[in-house]
């Protein structure tokens, strides 16, 4: 039984890795961006798996409702004309240069996690729940400050967003 | 005797189920029926639903326009007026030639139908159709996770405006881009307030606050909150839906059929499916929140069991999907972005502070109890007013230049 | 090697990908994508620790979680504002065509 989640886990993160790898070196954006929605909702049901049942959900709602939209309209509103998705690759040099240095970081990181021992409980499956409840009132009594920044935050942000996106009225011309 | 009936009603499905799965012997056999059971009774039930709100809605609709609708199919020779016009329908989709576009994307043109009707089955997972009646009853957020269910549907419609290659189709998936992403934020907030009451993001659990000694009057529709809500979380369900007076993405005299524009035979009727599927959980959604669930009005209708009074609010809220569809003139662009921006999201939030202010009189009586019925409703109708004067200043009635 | 141990490693992964796609693909809107992921790997870690930890009832790993989710969608907005911005100005999302302050 308990190899079960371990197995789960597996999946998750393969097919999660696999769609995310094909995904980012797709020339055409918009499978890219469809692809890394699915990869969004892998990341989903990994927090599924740790039974962070909220999170899973509220990334779901923000980045397959939310960010995939806005990257979509995005896309469609830069490549009115159709650009030559070949330059948007990158030159040779340059974009093998930045695989060779992810690779490298990736190999650092492994290595840097399979050689530190994780002592405890952590090959224990435990299976911590917590309630959205629980949630609510954590972030009314002890995250309060920050759940305020973050409403301030969202809402500057949204501003900005609408005032850098749009159009400068015509002075000239 | 009326105990006992209403007892074996209620539990009826769950009596057939238990006894289904108790055929097969083995532990996680069962387990897999049982799931598998409750998904076929939603697929038959729901798909019977759509069949039948189809031919209804066109008969409405004829009548609405004073005409009769369609009324001609037979089977074996009896004619119920009309009424096997859905089969009829199948049978022609699946026979009809499925045509894609030699520039599509193929790949996302064939993939855009099946997420649209897969990502609209699974906001039926959560709803709670009965007293004991529901797929996923333990499910901590609910109601989160049926606004992040419906929020990827959004993802097959532009799947399928763009993989089609034709500029009506993508004209039409910007559109309908816009108009969910607008619309998705008036209907998150007004279904705060009943979670606010509540005191849960559990769909059961805010049906079962809306029950009492009171009855009908303890729906969340009958309070100043819960009707302003109500009256939103509809508007903003047609535009989720793409319902007729927001159809813009579909707009048949502007952009032909836009995102479905080249789509035919099988994969036409799965996108049909799709959006009515789409229009009965949100409607069942609002049932939920705002009409009482699965309570009957009063204690002596309680003897009728609980999934039918939840079929039948259902059937009223789709009846009013069609009522709006025959009675309204499809909105401009513009027109739709200011109703959900300015209007409705300010008046959503409004209502946030209106339950607020519900909540915490709660024990207000006498005297006290008519003011804060007073208060709440000023709080609704004085934002209503004043918004509506605001945005329609300077628009005075318009004048018909050639009529 | 530990189910933790699982976890980090597929969060390490993840993270080099989006690396990856921030460092090799030009196009500006798929650098900040690559930025979103790298985010959503920290996010795993988050996740994966509060899982193991010796006290998972006070949820602070979860908590995080949530913020950075917030935070993320708060940097998409304002990322692709900018992204139509530079669109705007140099018909092209091509960041190396973004170098009108370079000497």
């Amino acid at each position: 039984m308990t190899t079960f989640p371990i197995i789960t886990l597996l999946i998750i993160a393969v097919i999660t890795l696999g769609i995310t790898a094909v995904a980012l070196f797709l020339k055409n954006i918009i499978h890219c961006s469809i692809l890394l929605a699915v990869s969004w909702v892998g990341i989903a049901a990994f927090y599924l798996w740790a039974g962070a049942e909220f999170v899973a959900f509220a990334q779901v709602l923000v980045y397959v409702g939310a960010v995939s939209m806005v990257v979509l309209f995005a896309v469609l509103l830069t490549q009115r004309k159709q650009l030559d998705l070949e330059k948007l690759t990158g030159t040779v040099g340059f974009r093998e240069l930045g695989k060779l240095a992810a690779a490298m970081v990736a190999t650092v990181l492994v290595i840097a996690i399979a050689t530190t021992p994780l002592t405890g409980s952590f090959d224990a499956i435990n299976e911590p729940v917590i309630t959205v409840r629980d949630i609510g009132i954590q972030l009314r009594d002890n995250h309060i400050g920050a759940l305020l920044i973050v409403g301030v935050l969202l809402t500057v942000a949204l501003l900005g967003a609408v005032v850098v996106a749009s159009a400068e009225p015509k002075t000239e011309e | 005797m009326s105990a006992s009936s209403e007892s074996i009603l209620e539990a009826f499905p769950l009596t057939i189920r238990d006894w289904l799965a108790s055929v097969v012997p083995l532990d996680w056999l069962q387990w897999l029926i049982l799931s598998l059971i409750g998904i076929v009774a939603i697929l038959t039930v729901f798909g019977l639903t759509f069949a039948f709100t189809t031919v209804t809605e066109r008969k409405l609709l004829g009548r609405f326009q004073n005409r009769l609708g369609p009324n001609r199919v037979r089977i074996f020779g009896i004619r119920v007026f009309g009424f096997f016009q859905p089969f009829a329908d199948a049978v022609k989709a699946l026979t009809k030639e499925d045509i894609v576009p030699a520039a599509a994307d193929k790949v996302l043109h064939f993939l855009a139908p099946c997420a649209m009707v897969a990502f609209s089955l699974l906001g039926f997972a959560v709803l709670p159709f009965g007293k004991h009646l529901s797929l996923l009853s333990n499910i901590d957020a609910a109601l989160l996770y049926f606004f992040a269910a419906g929020a990827a549907s959004e993802l097959a419609i532009f799947m399928a405006g763009w993989s089609s290659n034709n500029k009506f189709s993508l004209i039409s998936s910007m559109r309908a881009l816009a108009q969910l992403i607008s619309y998705e934020l008036p209907l998150l907030l007004v279904a705060v307030p009943a979670v606010l009451m509540a005191g849960s993001l559990s769909l059961t659990g805010i049906v079962v606050n809306q029950g009492g000694d009171l009855g009908i009057l303890n729906w969340n529709v009958f309070t100043p909150w819960g009707f302003a809500g109500f009256i939103i979380f509809f508007i903003a369900a047609l535009a989720e839906c793409n319902r007729c007076p927001f159809d813009l993405p579909e707009g048949e005299s502007e952009i032909i059929a836009g995102y479905l524009t080249e789509y035919s035979g099988f994969k036409y009727a799965l996108f049909f499916m799709g959006e009515y599927f789409g229009m009965m959980s949100l409607s069942g959604l609002g049932v939920t929140l705002f009409l009482g669930g699965w309570q009957a009005p009063c204690a002596a209708l309680a003897f009728i069991p609980s999934y039918l009074w939840f079929y039948a609010k259902l059937i009223v809220m789709i009846l009013c999907f069609i009522w709006m569809r025959a009675t309204l003139l499809r909105l401009r662009m513009d027109q739709l972005m200011r109703l959900s921006w300015k209007f409705l999201v300010p008046l959503a939030l409004v209502n946030l502070g209106t339950v607020t202010f519900w909540k915490y009189t709660a024990d207000w009586e006498g005297g006290m109890l008519v003011a804060r019925w007073l208060i709440a409703i000023a709080l609704v109708i004085l934002p209503f007013i004043s918004l509506g004067k605001v945005l329609s200043s300077g628009l005075g009635p318009r004048k018909y230049r050639y009529a | 090697m530990t189910i933790l141990h699982l976890c980090l490693i597929f969060s390490a992964l993840l993270f080099s990908l989006g690396l990856a796609a921030a460092l090799a693909r030009s196009s500006g809107i798929l650098v900040l994508l690559g930025i979103e992921l790298m985010l959503n790997a920290a996010n795993i870690n988050f996740i994966a620790f509060w899982k193991f930890s010796p006290n998972p009832e006070n949820g602070t790993g979860a908590m995080f979680a949530i913020f950075s989710i917030a935070v993320a969608a708060a940097e998409a907005a304002v990322g692709l504002a900018l992204i139509i911005a530079i669109y705007r100005h140099q018909s092209s999302i091509r960041l190396q065509d973004a170098n009108t302050l370079k000497g």
